[in-house]
């Protein structure tokens, strides 16, 4: 059984399909890229796991249980994390104090305050630890919305565009970031993402979307060569037989 | 739960030792006019940090709160009778009473976010003032409707001891919850909804918990002044003035604080009772220009501007060490 | 069967007004993301305006409309330069509260300058009605209904014809494409408010003849703007048109068939009702 299981996933917002009949799966130990040009209903798809936005129709199960129709916050409480495109920081809150809160859901207030250190010296903001949240650069506050989505233990975590701009050095701080997620109990990542160094160093597996709907999964090396991946990317001129 | 180490806590001692040094006040202080303005400060403080828990807090502006006030205040007025003549009694039926009120308030209103949460809690405010105006047989309507005094005879030391027992216990409470996962939960949910759902945190449940819990203090506030008054009519405890008042307590002084609150009620608690006797009926033209002023000015509130100038300054001193030491 | 007739056609000729007092609101919402909680008060502002110029002078409020709409939208482009500009970077809540104070500010001066006793204006057609098919309408409501026509219709062509018209619909789209493409934000957000108020102090003057004066006269006139705009769906014109007319007929249905005293609460009620089942309006994009 695999951890996350999504069929004929659909998201219609009035006359316009966002997102149609997709499915696919993650295993428990994959790191997962949804990839696809911008408007293909990635970060759809997040929300609709995470319980932001309703479902159209389809099923999700998350470890068997079905998450369809659950709220945000139960939807984390059954053990995903998330970060947002557009961070969100408790601006007016320390950094420490950020990641407390998401710690909170499962542990009592000292072992929050613990793990969620463990958590700032993991993404490497532990010397920021009481600063407010509001004066941390991009990247710092990239790596706030990380720590904040796995201090909980989550098994799964979504990451949305977690890379976008950040130069190649943070760039690649996050890559490994993300492969020692296990480290803190997360067996699986999926992650929405356009910057492909990521894409093809990171994932085991590839799922391309366009226009709400997948028109391939594989390997990185699988998708690369594939004509339809090529074509909704760069037009049908360069697809090549 | 960390509640009992908060216990030994500085604020709390500061706290409670302030009031039970303004406990001596009554018994050295000749004016019976001060007595009465100062029971007055005590009840903003009561009102002012109820609110401050909803709107500073969780970020939830709320500009109907004079319907819980109302409850309260009718409570007293119309279910002492019945409640074997008590008017303890009444004020704490009132008091109970608000808690399906909130419930209600906040099932209507918590599904919408920003200026139409507002505009929604003015809305419901209104309706129910309305309801309250025409119900004559019920309430009184507009000539409003006589209350049983808490405490008989003339002397306002028990009415000071109460306000003050009220206004203290109120502090002591916000500052337990600021220090709780509710209050942390509260925070987050001010500082982004969305994401505080994305770390587990149910907002509405939570911000229905504010909400019960400032209803709440606030209808208890409100039975105090319905049997202080020994008489109320809609316009005193349900206009949305009123509303207006109550928030402007905790904006004045800074949302968000604890101390806040306290600074507002005493600054509107005295500068308007000068004006209140001064400007008779337009006193109101105060709070219009207090309320401009404060968001142009200074939006933190005097302690919220307090306290990040004392945070810039130690920010200064820290670099300064620094740079001598380095 | 004629009281019904009667009643929906009252409706409507308040609801004209409702309409010119919500698009007041909406395009200022639209442009600037500004929620005016003192939109009321402009309005009541107005109305004393009238109401001097008709006692002092004897000017017709009609013909006052001439002065009380540039008067107010100066007035609406000052308050937007110098109170709320600063303020429309700060968070919402001090947006709300800085404009419930500037009301607040306004109905307490009325008040410290006119006492709160009620004031009429009366003239010569005040009680006037006009026999139309069985139908008897008010004079100088279905007078002041037609203006508010004509004012919605010029302000239709200003802003679909002219180029500040577009300007206008253009940075109430994408306020930094605007920017980018020329267009001053900052003085179409001052022409913006300045119609906004404008619109509402015509309403101010068009309701002077049929309504009593008081200083807190604004408050439900501000809240039930609101109704019509969220009706209609922040943003729209078309929208605040069919939220006014709505808004008239539900309220002139209401006073004959509920009940007098409850005739402000009808408002508020359709507004919770709209608020919870669908807060972008009927006509409105969808937003926050």
């Amino acid at each position: 059984m695999s951890l996350l299981e999504i069929k004929g996933l659909t998201k219609q917002f009035g006359g316009l399909t966002a997102v149609k009949n997709v499915d696919f799966d993650i295993d428990e130990g994959e790191i997962v890229s949804i990839i696809g040009p911008n408007g293909a209903g990635k970060t759809t798809i997040f929300n609709l796991i995470s319980g932001f936005y309703p479902v159209t129709a389809g099923t999700m199960k998350f470890k068997g249980r079905s998450i369809v129709g659950l709220k945000p916050h139960q939807v984390c409480q059954r053990g995903i994390g998330r970060t947002f495109q557009i961070v969100k920081p408790f601006g007016s809150m320390t950094v420490l104090e950020n990641v407390l809160v998401a710690g909170l859901c499962r542990f009592g207030f000292e072992e929050a305050r613990d793990e969620a250190m463990k958590c700032l010296e993991f993404t490497g903001l532990a010397e920021r630890a009481d600063q407010p949240a509001k004066s941390l650069t991009l990247g710092g506050r990239k790596r706030l919305e990380m720590a904040r989505a796995i201090v909980a233990r989550p098994d799964l975590v979504l990451l949305d565009e977690v890379v976008a701009g950040l130069n190649p050095r943070e760039t690649e701080e996050t890559i490994q970031l993300i492969r020692r997620l296990r480290e803190r109990g997360v067996s699986a990542a999926a992650g929405v993402e356009h910057v492909m160094r990521v894409v093809m160093t990171l994932s085991d597996r590839v799922i391309v979307l366009n226009h709400g709907e997948k028109i391939a999964e594989g390997t990185p090396q699988e998708i690369a060569g594939d004509r339809r991946v090529i074509e909704a990317y760069l037009g049908e001129g360069y697809a090549q037989s | 739960m960390k509640t009992l180490s908060n216990l030994r806590s500085n604020f709390v001692y500061a706290v409670v030792g302030t009031g039970a040094i303004l406990a001596f006040v009554p018994f050295v202080l000749s004016s019976s006019y001060l007595l009465q303005v100062l029971i007055i400060v005590l009840l903003f403080v009561t009102l002012g940090v109820s609110w401050n828990l909803l709107g500073g807090y969780s970020g939830q502006l709320s500009l109907g709160h004079a319907v819980f006030f109302g409850i309260g205040a009718y409570g007293v007025a119309l279910l002492s009778k019945p409640l074997g003549q008590s008017p303890w009694l009444g004020l704490l039926a009132g008091a109970v009473l608000s808690l399906p009120l909130a419930a209600f308030v906040g099932y209507v209103c918590f599904r919408l976010r920003g200026p139409y949460f507002t505009l929604a809690t003015i809305a419901l405010a209104e309706v129910i003032r309305l309801v309250v105006l025409n119900s004559v047989d019920l309430t009184g309507g507009a000539k409003g409707v006589t209350v049983r005094p808490l405490f008989k005879g003339v002397d306002k030391a028990p009415w000071y001891l109460l306000a003050l027992g009220l206004a203290v216990f109120v502090v002591l409470v916000t500052y337990l919850i600021t220090r709780s996962k509710l209050g942390y939960y509260l925070v987050a949910i001010r500082e982004d909804e969305d994401a505080a759902e994305a770390v587990g945190v149910d907002a509405t449940g939570y911000k229905m918990v504010a909400l019960a819990i400032s209803a709440f203090f606030t209808s208890v506030a409100g039975g105090f002044f319905a049997s202080y008054l020994s008489f109320i009519e809609p316009d005193m405890v349900l206009s949305v003035e009123r509303s207006v008042e109550i928030c402007l307590l905790a904006i004045i002084g800074g949302l968000g604080t604890i101390l806040g609150p306290v600074v507002g009620a005493l600054i509107l608690g005295l500068a308007g009772e000068w004006f209140r006797t001064n400007l008779g009926q337009a006193h109101l033209l105060t709070y219009g220009v207090l309320l401009v002023a404060v968001i142009m000015f200074m939006p933190e509130g005097i302690v919220g501007t307090m306290k990040k100038a004392g945070q810039v300054i130690g920010k200064r001193l820290s670099e300064e060490r620094r740079r001598v030491t380095a | 069967m004629s009281v019904l007739a009667q009643t929906i056609v009252g409706g409507i000729l308040l609801g004209g007004l409702y309409a010119l007092i919500g698009i007041g609101l909406t395009i200022v919402f639209g442009v600037m993301r500004v929620i005016n909680f003192a939109h009321g008060e402009f309005l009541m502002v107005s109305m004393y305006l009238t109401y001097l110029l008709f006692t002092l002078w004897g000017v017709d409020p009609f013909l006052s409309l001439f002065i009380t709409m540039p008067v107010f939208f100066l007035f609406g482009m000052f308050i937007q330069r110098f109170f709320i500009s600063p303020v429309l970077k700060a968070p919402e809540m001090n947006q709300i509260l800085l404009t419930v104070g500037i009301g607040l500010i306004l109905a307490n001066l009325i008040q410290l300058l006119f006492s709160a006793d009620y004031r009429q204006v009366k003239t010569s057609y005040s009680d006037a009605v006009v026999g139309v098919s069985g139908i008897s309408v008010s004079l100088p409501y279905s007078g002041a209904f037609v203006v508010a026509i004509l004012i919605t219709v010029a302000l239709y062509f200003f802003l679909m014809r002219t180029d500040t018209g577009k300007a206008i619909r253009a940075t109430a789209q994408d306020r930094d494409a605007a920017a980018l493409m020329g267009a001053d934000v900052g003085r179409i957000s001052m022409i913006t408010f300045g119609i906004g108020t404008a619109a509402a102090a015509a309403a101010g003057t068009l309701l002077t003849p049929v309504y009593y004066l008081f200083p807190t006269v604004g408050g439900p006139f501000t809240l039930k703007s609101f109704v019509v705009v969220v009706l209609g769906g922040m943003g729209s014109i078309l929208g605040a048109i069919f939220g006014g007319l709505t808004l008239g007929i539900a309220e002139s249905l209401g006073a004959v068939y509920v009940s007098t005293g409850y005739q402000d609460a009808i408002g508020f009620l359709i507004f919770l009702l709209i608020l919870i089942l669908k807060p972008s309006g009927l006509f409105g994009k969808s937003r926050v």
